[in-house]
């Protein structure tokens, strides 16, 4: 009996996704809450049938009960229904939003690191000026410059973003720049350009996915700030900033309107930086825990 | 004549002034022959070759001299011009082959990199010729080790993926920078006798940089002896190492072991290479060299016929 439960623990297979979730289970929780964000907000049209747009001021105020879960705003909208809606803008945002910015900020990293001299040093200085900024308000300026709307606010995210991808794949492209087998595909004759994309990029990538995988949460909650202070997503657009901007005015009377949509916030970039922790424990051996 | 080496000399900007790294160095290969340098580490020998490839880094300058290869001086290109060189005629194959490959492409699309780059050809042609190119550097089962990262590789099959990889274009000149230094004694001979058959085979030639005299012995035609960023002995292999002049090519070859006699003490030189940054008036070596004469330390001999009637043997030295 014991030798059978032996030879099955030995000859089982382990899968890396549930041994790291084992390993790490505030990651796992992280997983499993970004999970069913996502999956609400994909199917928000079979779960509720209310409009995320529809005005109905009969229902106005309407308390949480079993018709309005989460209960209705000033002019009647299901605040359940507009979550939804407004997770498949945060969510979306956060993530395009750093993509870009870590793409982008990659590619100019590793430019400036791989060919140092003059370029390097313009483009460290500019992204020292962007860095030379409370990220907040540089984020404010730009939106507020640009006009007020979600493009803009997305714009003016990347922008406070990139310089840090800019260093992280800078400082990685200096220490790869002198390893032996780039040098090497130098005396190959393989050309500057294919050297960065194909034998920088694909070896500096790993810090700039950790920083991704942190930045996400980061990300939604200045979308969602930037909806809060009027400088982002513009009404009627189920936005969970501009929900909580105009709900919290009507905090004490009506409780549910800007709590539940901060709920979702808090939970959605709680969900991504847990995340983040463990992508970065899985991704970086000298972070030992 | 593939390569000819005109007068060369180097400096390295630093802190403490300027270090000569390579003073008027001047030495040819021809067409398919094996050329050994050999000389203690800092001697010129690497810089030599970064200097041939157009790779040496920003804080250096090429005071003097001239590359021709081909004819076409090497240093007066632009820098589309040498980078057009490297690979396509002039490969290198380093001292390091655990680190010298990519660790996270696989190796049949490295070859394929460099194959497409060089020949022109569309991904699959170019995968397959990098196939063909591990069958000619000898590994077996070529498909096999093409779907394999380095990593999964020995040292010895790493450097026949480096060599093969130099090769690819193929160039009419190898340098090869103490390429089995860090492989065991039956790697390397095989190693070797790879580079020797593709040399043959290809006309390939071969700047060979070592410290290991019985390498040297083996492989070359002819060799070169470096010490301080000077040429001190050239000459055809055999006269050298039979006959060497020099007192410095004289004591690299007396600090070899005798394998036959274990008890015979190792004869090391004694003293140490002189500051590249201030480099004495007379001969590099004499500091170091026991029958050094009054004119040593003050005058530096040109690098002369060894004897009147023999034009392949040079040596720079006053004793005679």
């Amino acid at each position: 009996m014991s030798a059978e439960v032996h030879t099955s623990t030995v000859t089982r297979t382990v899968n890396p996704f549930w041994y790291t979730c084992r390993k790490n289970p505030l990651m796992l929780a992280g997983i499993v809450v970004l999970v069913i964000i996502l999956l609400l907000s994909l199917f928000a049209p079979l779960i509720s049938s209310y409009e995320p747009t529809k005005i109905n001021i009969k229902d106005r105020f309407a308390p949480p009960s079993a018709e309005h879960w989460f209960g209705t705003d000033e002019v009647g909208r299901d605040i359940f229904t507009r979550i939804l809606y407004g997770a498949r803008l945060s969510l979306g945002v956060g993530v395009a939003v750093v993509l870009g910015a870590g793409l982008i900020g990659t590619v100019i990293g590793s430019i400036s690191g791989y060919f140092g001299g003059r370029i390097d040093q313009i483009i460290m200085r500019l992204m020292d000026m962007i860095l030379a900024f409370p990220s907040l308000v540089l984020a404010m300026a730009v939106a507020a410059t640009l006009g007020p709307n979600l493009q803009n606010a997305m714009l003016a995210i990347a922008i406070i973003k990139i310089p840090v991808y800019v260093r992280l794949a800078r400082a990685e492209t200096l220490s790869l720049r002198e390893k032996l087998y780039v040098k090497a595909a130098v005396t190959f004759g393989i050309k500057p350009w294919r050297i960065i994309t194909r034998h920088i990029i694909p070896n500096a990538i790993s810090p700039v996915i950790i920083q991704v995988t942190l930045d996400i949460g980061d990300a939604i909650l200045l979308v969602a700030t930037l909806g809060f202070l009027g400088l982002g997503a513009q009404p009627p657009t189920p936005e969970w900033g501009a929900m909580i901007s105009v709900g919290w005015k009507h905090l004490l009377d009506y409780w549910w309107y800007p709590t539940f949509p901060g709920f979702a916030l808090f939970l959605a970039s709680c969900a991504f930086n847990l995340i983040g922790d463990g992508v970065r424990d899985i991704l970086d051996p000298k972070a030992n825990r | 004549m593939l390569l000819d080496i005109k007068e060369l000399s180097v400096e390295f900007a630093s802190m403490q002034g300027n270090v000569k790294a390579l003073q008027n160095i001047s030495f040819s290969i021809e067409k398919g022959e094996i050329v050994g340098i050999v000389g203690e580490s800092g001697s010129g020998k690497s810089v030599t070759a970064l200097t041939i490839l157009g790779l040496l880094e920003k804080n250096a300058s090429i005071t003097s001299g001239s590359i021709l290869y081909k004819g076409r001086d090497v240093l007066v290109m632009d820098k589309r011009e040498q980078q057009a060189l490297r690979g396509k005629e002039i490969g290198m194959v380093f001292q390091e082959p655990m680190t010298a490959l990519h660790p996270t492409m696989k190796i049949g699309d490295q070859l394929a990199e460099v194959i497409k780059r060089h020949r022109k050809l569309p991904h699959k042609e170019a995968y397959q010729a990098g196939i063909k190119s591990l069958a000619e550097v000898h590994i077996h089962d070529p498909e096999l080790v093409a779907r394999k990262y380095p990593f999964e590789l020995s040292g010895g099959m790493r450097q026949r993926v480096v060599i093969a990889l130099a090769m690819a274009a193929p160039p009419d000149l190898l340098i090869a920078d103490e390429p089995t230094t860090a492989l065991d004694v039956t790697i390397q001979y095989e190693i070797l006798k790879l580079m020797e058959e593709l040399s043959a085979n290809r006309g390939t030639s071969i700047m060979f940089i070592t410290h290991d005299l019985g390498v040297v012995a083996q492989m070359c035609k002819r060799v070169i002896v470096m010490y301080a960023g000077e040429i001190v002995e050239q000459g055809e292999t055999h006269q050298v190492l039979q006959h060497p002049v020099h007192p410095y090519t004289r004591a690299l070859i007396g600090a070899l072991p005798d394998l036959a006699d274990p008890d015979e003490p190792l004869l090391a030189i004694p003293g140490e290479s002189p500051d590249l940054r201030r480099r004495p008036a007379g001969c590099v070596f004499a500091s170091r060299c026991a029958q050094a004469l009054p004119l040593c330390q003050e005058e530096r001999p040109g690098l002369e016929p060894v004897q009147q009637q023999n034009e392949s043997h040079y040596a720079a030295c006053w004793v005679r």
